[in-house]
C-alpha cells in the first residue's frame, strides 16, 4: 500500500524551508513556472470557445463518474475484442504484481517505460528492481531525476528544479558526457543516443495512459519527445497502466480533451504525438492495468469526488503561489501541487496531513484547471476534514483555539489589541523572533498607536 | 463498504466494480457533443495550418505535383541516405519500400515518406494510421519524417478531426503527428529530435 512506501520525516513548510534557503534558486523556479502559466494564457486565449471547452470537459467527466461502472464494463469488453488483456488491481501493491508477473512471463530483465504518474503514485519502480528488473524511464525529464534517485517533482516537467550545469554535471557522471558541457542540445542529444540503445534492447514497454475511450476499448498516450511509440512499437510486450478514471465515453470526446490538455500543461496547441493503441500489431502482446487504489472509495465522496476529473496538465502546479516557491518535492507525495494536496490526504489522511494547508487558497488553481475541479474549495474542506480527525498539529490547534477565544469576546479582543500593539511599538523583538510563525520570511508591520474601534470612538465625538 | 467476508471471495474485478456501483452519484448526462465555432473558410485553414505548424518546428513545403515532391526529395537526402517511401504517386523516382517484418531494421532509416489522411488547422497535426505506416514504428524511428497532405484535407478543429475519423475505415493504430519530436526538459530550452523524428518536413499538396 501507498501508506508503508516510505517513512514521513518532514511536512510540507519543514521542506519548503529548507528550499527556501536558496533565494536566487526560489526566485527562477518561480519565475520558470509563470512563464509556462503564461504560455497557457495565450494558447487559452486563442480558442474563442475555451471557457465553453472546459464547461464541456467538466461535465463530460462528471457524466462519466456518475457511469463509471458502466464504462469500465464497455472499455473492458471492447479491449479484449480488440485482443487487449485487461487486468484489475485494488490496490498499488496488486497493480505492481501484475505488472512484474507479466514481465517475468517474457523472461527479460530490461524494460522501458514512459511518463506514467499512476506508476509513480505505485512506487513500481521500486518494487521492479527489488525483483531485479533493470526499468529505465524514457522521457528525458525523468530519466534525469531517475539518474539522480529522485522522484519528478512535477507531473509534466520532472526535472523542473534542476539547472543545466546540473543535469551537465550528472551527464558527465553516469553518460560519460564531456565535463563542464551544459548545452541543452548537446546533453538531449546524448540522452537520444544512450535512450536510443535501450529502446533498442528491450522488449517490454510499459506506458501511462492518458485516455482510454469506453465505445472502443483503445487508449490515447501523449508525448512530445515520442518516447512512448518508440518503446511500445519496438517492444514485443505492451504494458499500458491507468487508474480507472481515466476512462471517456466516446472517442469524439477526444476532441475535447486534446484541445484542452496540451494547451493547459504548456501552452502548445497539442503534443506532439497523440497516439490511439486499439488493437496490438500482429505478434505482439497488450495489456492494460486498470488500477483503483482507493479511487472507488473517492468517488462516494461528494466533497472529493471531482478531483477524480483530472487529466493531470500540471496547470494547477504552474499557477500556484505556494509550489512555484516551495519546490515540488516539498510536497512528499507524486503528485505535486494543488491538486496532489486533495489527492494525497484521500490515501492517506496522517500521513499527508499537511498538504491541504500548503496553499494560500487564492483559487487560482480552480481557474486554469481544464475540467474545471473546485481545488481551492477541496484543499479547505479538507483542513476541516482532518482537524475533525485529530491530524491539526498542536500549534495550530492551540493557536485557532486561542483566535476563537478572543474573537468571541469583544472586551477581550479589545485589551489583546492593545496588548499587542503596544509590544510591537516597544518592545518589538517579542514579535520580531523565530518563535513567531509569522515572522518567518517576513518583516513585521509597525503596529498603529490604536486601533480603528478607538480612531472611531474619538472621532465620532468630535463631528 | 464491502464486508471483508464478500472480499474474500470477490476478485478485484467484483470487488472495484461493486465499490463503484455502490459509490457513482445518480447519473448525469452527457453534455451536446461540442460544435466548433471556428469554422473558417478553405483559404484560412490553410494559413492557419501553416502557421501553426511552422511555430512548433514543421517545415512546410508547398508544392503543386507530386513530381515536385519527388524532386524536392531527391535533392534533399541524396544517395547514401536511406529512404523509406511508402507513397504510391512517387514510386517512379522513389521506389516503394519492402518492409520486413522487424521494426529493428528500421533504426537506420534516413527519411520516411509518407501520406497523412488529413490535418488539423489549429494545431498543426497530420492524422496517420496503420494501414499507411507499412511499420508502426517508421515515423518514430526514422531520422526525419515527410507527410503529404493535400490542401483540401485541412479540417478545422480536432471536433472536426473524429467527426472525420468516425467516417472512415477504422484502424488498429493511429496517432496525430504535430511537429518534429522535441523536449524542453533541460531549462525549458526547446530541443528538437528528442527520440522521434528529428525534422518534420510537411509536403502541403495543391491541384491534382
Amino acid at each position: 500500500m501507498e501508506a508503508t512506501a516510505e517513512p514521513k520525516t518532514k511536512d510540507h513548510a519543514a521542506l519548503a524551508d529548507t528550499f527556501n534557503k536558496d533565494e536566487a534558486r526560489v526566485d527562477w523556479h518561480d519565475k520558470t513556472l509563470w512563464f509556462i502559466r503564461q504560455k497557457r494564457d495565450k494558447a487559452a486565449w486563442q480558442i474563442p470557445d475555451w471557457e465553453h471547452l472546459r464547461e464541456t470537459a467538466s461535465q463530460i467527466k462528471h457524466n462519466v463518474l456518475s457511469n463509471l461502472h458502466h464504462y469500465l464494463e464497455t472499455f473492458e469488453k471492447q479491449a479484449q475484442q480488440n485482443g487487449v488483456t485487461v487486468h484489475w488491481a485494488a490496490d498499488a501493491e496488486e497493480h505492481n504484481r501484475i505488472v512484474h508477473g507479466i514481465i517475468q512471463k517474457t523472461g527479460i530483465t530490461r524494460v522501458v517505460k514512459s511518463k506514467s504518474m499512476l506508476t509513480e503514485e505505485c512506487h513500481l519502480n521500486d518494487y521492479l528492481a527489488a525483483q531485479g528488473i533493470d526499468v529505465v524511464d524514457t522521457d528525458l525529464g525523468e530519466r534525469i531525476v531517475q539518474l539522480a534517485g529522485e522522484p519528478p517533482s512535477h507531473i509534466v516537467l520532472p526535472c523542473i528544479h534542476w539547472k543545466k550545469e546540473e543535469i551537465g554535471q550528472l551527464f558527465h557522471k553516469h553518460l560519460g558526457t564531456p565535463e563542464g558541457n551544459s548545452d541543452p542540445q548537446f546533453l538531449a542529444a546524448a540522452a537520444r543516443v544512450h535512450l536510443r540503445e535501450r529502446f533498442m534492447t528491450s522488449p517490454v514497454a510499459i506506458t501511462g495512459v492518458n485516455f482510454a475511450v469506453a465505445e472502443t476499448g483503445e487508449i490515447v498516450v501523449c508525448t512530445n519527445e515520442g518516447n512512448a511509440d518508440l518503446g511500445v512499437q519496438l517492444a514485443d510486450v505492451h504494458i499500458a497502466c491507468m487508474g480507472i478514471e481515466k476512462i471517456i465515453p466516446q472517442r469524439k470526446h477526444l476532441g475535447v480533451f486534446l484541445r484542452l490538455l496540451a494547451r493547459s500543461a504548456t501552452g502548445q496547441p497539442i503534443t506532439t504525438y497523440s497516439s490511439h493503441f486499439r488493437k496490438p500489431r500482429p505478434g505482439q502482446h497488450m495489456h492494460i492495468v486498470l488500477v483503483d487504489n482507493g479511487r472507488s472509495e473517492r468517488l462516494g465522496s461528494e466533497d472529493f469526488r471531482n478531483a477524480l476529473k483530472c487529466i493531470r496538465c500540471g496547470a494547477c502546479m504552474n499557477t500556484c503561489p505556494v509550489y512555484r516557491r516551495s519546490g515540488g518535492h516539498s510536497y512528499h507525495y507524486a503528485i505535486a501541487g494543488p491538486i496532489g494536496s486533495i489527492l494525497a490526504p484521500g490515501l492517506d489522511m496522517k500521513k499527508n496531513a499537511d498538504l491541504p494547508f500548503a496553499s494560500t487558497l487564492c483559487g487560482s488553481c480552480s481557474n486554469v484547471c481544464p475540467v474545471k475541479i473546485d481545488i481551492h474549495d477541496q484543499l479547505y474542506k479538507w483542513r476541516q476534514v482532518l482537524a475533525k480527525n485529530g491530524y491539526v498539529s498542536e500549534t495550530k490547534k492551540t493557536g485557532m483555539k486561542g483566535m476563537a477565544f478572543v474573537l468571541s469576546s469583544p472586551g477581550l479582543y479589545r485589551f489583546s489589541g492593545a496588548i499587542g500593539r503596544w509590544f510591537s511599538r516597544y518592545l518589538p523583538f517579542m514579535v520580531n523572533n523565530s518563535l513567531n510563525p509569522w515572522y518567518k520570511q517576513r518583516e513585521m508591520p509597525q503596529a498603529p498607536k490604536e486601533s480603528f474601534g478607538e480612531w472611531y470612538r474619538k472621532n465620532k465625538k468630535k463631528s | 463498504m464491502v464486508s471483508q467476508k464478500q472480499k474474500e471471495v470477490m476478485s478485484s474485478r467484483e470487488q472495484i466494480l461493486a465499490n463503484i456501483k455502490k459509490n457513482q452519484p445518480p447519473l448525469v448526462s452527457l453534455p451536446a457533443a461540442t460544435q466548433s465555432t471556428t469554422s473558417g473558410l478553405p483559404d484560412e485553414r490553410v494559413h492557419k495550418f501553416v502557421t501553426v505548424l511552422q511555430a512548433i518546428g514543421g517545415q512546410v513545403v508547398p508544392v503543386n505535383s507530386w513530381d515536385a515532391i519527388a524532386a524536392y526529395v531527391s535533392k534533399q537526402f541524396p544517395p547514401p541516405a536511406r529512404t523509406i517511401n511508402l507513397v504510391q504517386e512517387l514510386a517512379n523516382d522513389h521506389p516503394l519500400a519492402v518492409l520486413e517484418n522487424d521494426p529493428h531494421q528500421l533504426e537506420s532509416v534516413t527519411l520516411a515518406l509518407l501520406k497523412g489522411h488529413f490535418a488539423v488547422a489549429e494545431n498543426g497535426a497530420v492524422w496517420i494510421t496503420d494501414t499507411r505506416l507499412g511499420d508502426r514504428a517508421l515515423p518514430f524511428i526514422c531520422e526525419h519524417l515527410a507527410l503529404i497532405v493535400h490542401a483540401d484535407a485541412i479540417v478545422p478543429t480536432m471536433h472536426d478531426a473524429y467527426e472525420r475519423i468516425a467516417g472512415e475505415a477504422p484502424y488498429e493504430f493511429g496517432t496525430f503527428i504535430a511537429g518534429p519530436s522535441k523536449t524542453a526538459d533541460i531549462e525549458q530550452s526547446l530541443v528538437l529530435g528528442a527520440h522521434g523524428a528529428k525534422t518534420l518536413t510537411l509536403f502541403l499538396l495543391s491541384g491534382n
